[in-house]
């Protein structure tokens, strides 16, 4: 995505770099409170730049190490046809992780850098990739709680100022939309079907159901990044705000598929016209988010894993590209 | 790790014939039919396009952001180059 800044990093140009004086940082806010898009090779604050490489690389780290949870189902699917539809799930997972580090490197920092921050441990992603996915119905609770909720998120985030992410997230938000009506269909079979069936779906959104309402991170009064995000337009809607419209939404489906949420305190609210929620375990989001949720050590392992394993393959292309070059200019 | 890293390519897709090339999104690949795998893996999974463009990122020439007033400005107070600059009387047809 226009990514020519990478090429130069390290020798850029001589003069004083450009100074984020008050005035700049005004006529940039007013560009983005005027609903302008900023393009990658715009003048932006430094801060405003690092946010997005943070925000936008976790956002593709998820994506990736996403693949792990529904891989492991990929040679056990009941079907043909759920194996070939959870093979093109996971494949678009993969998909959306591209789309979204090209549009981190158009700020200047590489995919390389990227990767070599997640499997550091310095980047991270998102906490709901921390559990394992044990049974078949745990597929179609991934599907429909978790690329619900992700939905939720993304969807404000296809209006936010940054063109290239903003492009990003309209692709991948069109492509949820299967992800999510393929794991309710899943629940749905499961919930029709007999007692076991039943029951396992039961057991899957008991066990999805809190992890998938902490996506949408702590509440706004402890989010470290939200209020400056939201000034930036990066982010268009506070985290309760968000959370209550998941479970606003979602309750009503899984009352449909005549499963009970996990939760003795959710009632509906006429007065507001919202479902009352219980309290959220925040120091289990803590924990999992600093590396002791269930699958933690297992996902960093294959990833790491495979990140070597493709070590050999990459200098082969190259090498391979190498020689084919030398042939044409001979 | 900085040395494997395949060089990156901008992505034009045709989303079906009689329409322009339209830039999509960019991959990594070592080579030219590499770009145009992947970028057939990655752009168009869903039909989205019957044609495809790759070009080396660093081979496009952009024009500079902080000279787009300098670049684009002399068009802006051009407003006789737009029909609707012309006044005509009602009751003159086929104008």
């Amino acid at each position: 995505m226009y990514t020519q800044g990478l090429d130069q990093q390290g020798n850029k140009t001589e003069g004083p770099e450009p100074v984020e004086s008050a005035e700049r940082l005004a006529a940039f806010q007013a560009r983005i409170d005027d609903e302008e898009k900023i393009e990658a090779k715009d003048w932006m604050p430094e801060a405003y730049r690092k946010t997005l490489v943070r925000q936008i690389s976790q956002h593709a780290h998820s994506e990736i190490i996403g693949m792990q949870p529904e891989g492991n189902w990929l040679t056990r699917a009941p079907t043909l046809r759920r194996k070939v539809i959870l093979l093109a799930k996971v494949q678009d997972e993969a998909g959306h992780g591209l789309y979204l580090y090209g549009a981190g490197e158009t700020l200047g920092t590489s995919r390389d850098q990227m990767v070599a921050d997640l499997l550091s441990g310095k980047a991270k992603y998102s906490s709901i990739f921390n559990y394992p996915a044990i049974t078949w119905a745990d597929i179609g609770a991934i599907g429909w709680l978790v690329d619900s909720a992700a939905i939720m998120n993304q969807i404000p985030l296809c209006r936010c100022s940054y063109g290239p992410y903003a492009r990003a997230m309209v692709r991948i938000c069109k492509e949820e939309s299967f992800h999510q009506r393929q794991g309710f269909e899943i629940m749905l079979t499961l919930s029709r079907g007999n007692d076991a069936q039943k029951e396992m779906a039961q057991d899957a959104l008991n066990r999805w159901w809190w992890p998938s309402l902490m996506m949408f991170g702590p509440s706004d009064t402890d989010s470290k990044h939200s209020a400056q995000s939201m000034a930036w337009k990066i982010k268009r809607f506070s985290n309760d705000e968000l959370r209550q419209k998941f479970i606003d939404v979602t309750v009503p489906q899984a009352e449909f598929l005549g499963l009970r949420v996990p939760d003795d305190d959710l009632e509906f609210d006429q007065e507001t016209g919202h479902y009352n929620f219980g309290e959220i375990n925040w120091q289990e989001f803590y924990d999992v988010l600093a590396g002791n949720g269930p699958c933690n050590t297992q996902r960093m392992a294959n990833r790491q894993k495979a990140h070597d394993d493709g070590a050999w393959v990459r200098e082969a292309a190259r090498a391979y590209a190498a020689k084919h070059a030398a042939d044409k200019a001979a | 790790m900085a040395d494997q890293n395949w060089p990156l390519y901008e992505v034009f897709i045709r989303s079906r014939s009689g329409l322009s090339h339209k830039h999509a999104g960019s991959v990594h690949a070592a080579d030219d039919q590499m770009a145009i795998d992947h970028a057939r893996d990655v752009y168009t999974r869903r039909n989205e396009g019957v044609s495809i463009w790759v070009v080396k990122s660093s081979e496009i020439i952009a024009s500079d952001p902080a000279e787009s007033s300098a670049l684009f400005e002399p068009a802006a107070d051009k407003i006789y180059r737009h029909p609707t600059f012309y006044e005509i009387p009602d009751g003159v047809e086929n104008l």
